[in-house]
């Protein structure tokens, strides 16, 4: 805390600040166009979200409820060391509620509760540019974008449908920003895909290793690229959540012994606190309501 | 063969710093016309074939092709949008090495497809399929549609190369060497192959190379390059059996004696 306290209001100087800001509005006037800025070091390693993280000490202010999410859960290392950091240099106020928060940091996941109008998304991005995986020269993918040549997309996903049968690709599954540019949605499962489309909230995302912000405007269209005869879906699981017993959410695998058993929850831990707090269960928290009836 | 040129060729110059790659070319190549660019290594006809399909600007003269939709444009006054939308559509580059024209590390079904893709074929089926009578027309067993280029021999990868040009049905060709680095008994096949396509999909094609059995196997008419300059050109038949130029005389007969 005191080591921090001698660096000004979200860590980062103003003028860094304000030229993050730049950037970021340019972004949202292209929305899914990558705009290079100038990442500087922060107290913590790469891989560790640098690049979100400094678009959020940008956009920060000290009215903002701040929630940080890994993997859909507010209580990661990574989640909980981010929102930390921001308590120790912006003293504003955190939570874990998805409907209170003005900012919602995420490294995987859109939370389940629907965005609304006023919220921002900042996802931290390892790598931004969709294209990198069959082109590796950046000079051919900037012209790529540029020259709106994305036959290249369409390419890796002729080789997942060649070699599983159907489109294999489940995370990084890349869409279309407003009928324009190609974009990486960052490590969030393709579940979440439809979400972003035409949301209500500011959607920003930050790659500090590699230098990129991007963004998708509110009410803006999101399309998942596809084949007409294989058409873009979302995972779907057969069983609701094991806790909250939700329906057409993403959930995560839980082994519970070593014997193999295991169930299947919401990764949303948000969304699974509070709808068990309504008082919805799942078969694990009534083993024994069928048996009773 | 259509009444109008496809290309038209104007004083085509390319200087490396002082030192000439190719000067003052000029010539007309007609729909349907094999064209092909002889002379010894150094002549400068790999200058020149990139200088005519954009992919090396020249420091002077003009190329102005007929377009599709009956238009001539100057290629070097289109835009960079048009002019790789031109490429990839009504043109093909058939490169000596099959590495630099193929995506290695995709399948010979994407490799043939990406083209289609590019434009705006959203159909996997459609796409696998037309893929799959492409690798078949150049004698691809079709149960190697999935298969890397990797795992490829010689011969097949550049046969694939010219699948992957040829898929969208252009009009002109630019081959640099295609025979190049295969065997004796593969270049024969390939040839044989090449000259079929060539005929009956009536492509224009303009082909750079050293061996003049290839020009007499594929080519209408040739070029003759030296130090840069064209010195003769004319009928193939005509060049190969009654050269004007000494020089011309001397590569033919050096040939021959082999
Ligand atoms: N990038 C370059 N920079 C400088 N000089 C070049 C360059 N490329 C070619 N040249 C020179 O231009 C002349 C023509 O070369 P070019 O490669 O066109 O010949 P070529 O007929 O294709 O030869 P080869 O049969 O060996 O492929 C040569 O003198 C060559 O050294
Ligand atoms: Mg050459
Ligand atoms: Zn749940």
């Amino acid at each position: 805390m005191s080591e921090l306290a001698a660096y000004n209001f979200a860590y980062l100087d103003e003028q860094t600040k304000r030229m993050i800001r730049r950037a970021i509005l340019k972004a949202i006037a292209i929305p899914g166009y990558q705009v290079p800025f100038a990442s500087r070091e922060m107290p913590m390693p790469y891989g560790w979200g640098t690049g979100g993280v400094q678009v959020t000490a940008s956009i920060i202010g000290p009215d903002d409820v701040l929630k940080v999410i890994d993997q859909g859960a507010d209580d990661t290392t990574n989640a909980v060391s981010i929102r930390a950091f921001f308590q120790k240099v912006a003293e504003v106020a955190v939570t874990t509620h998805t409907g209170e928060a003005t900012i919602i940091q995420t490294r995987h996941r859109i939370p389940e509760e629907t965005l609304k109008e006023g919220q921002v998304l900042v996802y931290q991005v390892p790598i931004p540019e969709p294209l990198r995986f069959l082109e590796p020269r950046e000079t051919e993918t900037r012209k790529m974008h540029a020259l709106e040549e994305y036959g290249l997309m369409h390419v890796k996903l002729y080789e997942d449908i060649a070699r599983h049968g159907r489109i294999a690709t489940t995370y990084a599954y890349p869409v279309k920003v407003h009928g324009r540019y190609v974009m990486d949605p960052s490590p969030t499962p393709k579940f979440d895909n439809p979400k972003m489309h035409r949301s209500e909230a500011l959607q920003l995302f930050g790659a500090g290793r590699e230098k990129r912000i991007y963004a998708v405007p509110p009410h803006t269209d999101v399309v998942s690229l596809d084949f007409e005869d294989h058409p873009f879906e979302i995972q779907t699981f057969d069983k609701p959540c094991a806790l909250c017993g939700a329906n057409h959410v993403y959930l995560d695998e839980i082994v519970l012994d070593d014997g193999g058993k295991r169930m299947f929850v919401c990764s949303d831990t948000d969304f699974c606190e509070t709808r068990r707090a309504e008082g919805h269960t799942g078969e694990m928290l009534a083993p024994s309501q069928e048996a009773a009836e | 063969m259509s009444d109008l040129p496809l290309l038209k060729v104007n004083n085509l110059s390319k200087f490396y710093g002082s030192r000439i790659g190719c000067k003052d070319v000029s010539f007309e190549l007609w729909p349907g016309e094999v064209l092909a660019i002889v002379g010894e290594s150094g002549s400068g006809k790999t200058t020149l074939l990139n200088c005519l399909s954009t992919r090396l600007l020249p420091s002077t003269g003009s190329v102005t092709y007929r377009m599709r939709d009956e238009t001539y444009r100057d290629l070097y006054h289109m835009n960079e949008a048009e002019r790789r939308f031109l490429m990839r559509t009504d043109w093909g580059f058939v490169h000596q090495n099959p590495a630099d024209g193929l995506r290695m590390s995709v399948s010979a079904g994407a490799n043939v497809g990406e083209r289609l893709m590019a434009v705006g074929d959203r159909n996997y089926g459609r796409i696998r399929q037309t893929a799959a009578d492409w690798l078949s027309r150049v004698e691809i067993a079709e149960d190697r549609i999935d298969d890397q280029p990797r795992s490829f021999s010689g011969g097949m990868r550049q046969r694939l190369q010219i699948a992957r040009n040829l898929v969208t049905s252009p009009r002109l060709v630019f081959m640099d060497e295609p025979t190049g680095g295969l065997d004796v008994s593969v270049q024969a096949r390939l040839l044989d192959l090449l000259r079929g396509l060539v005929n009956d999909l009536g492509l224009a094609a303009i082909v750079v190379t050293h061996d003049l059995a290839v020009a007499r196997l594929l080519s209408h008419r040739m070029m003759v390059m030296k130090d840069g300059h064209v010195i003769e050109q004319g009928l193939t038949d005509r060049v190969l059996d009654d050269p004007r130029e000494r020089y011309t005389q001397l590569l033919v007969s050096s040939i021959l004696q082999v």
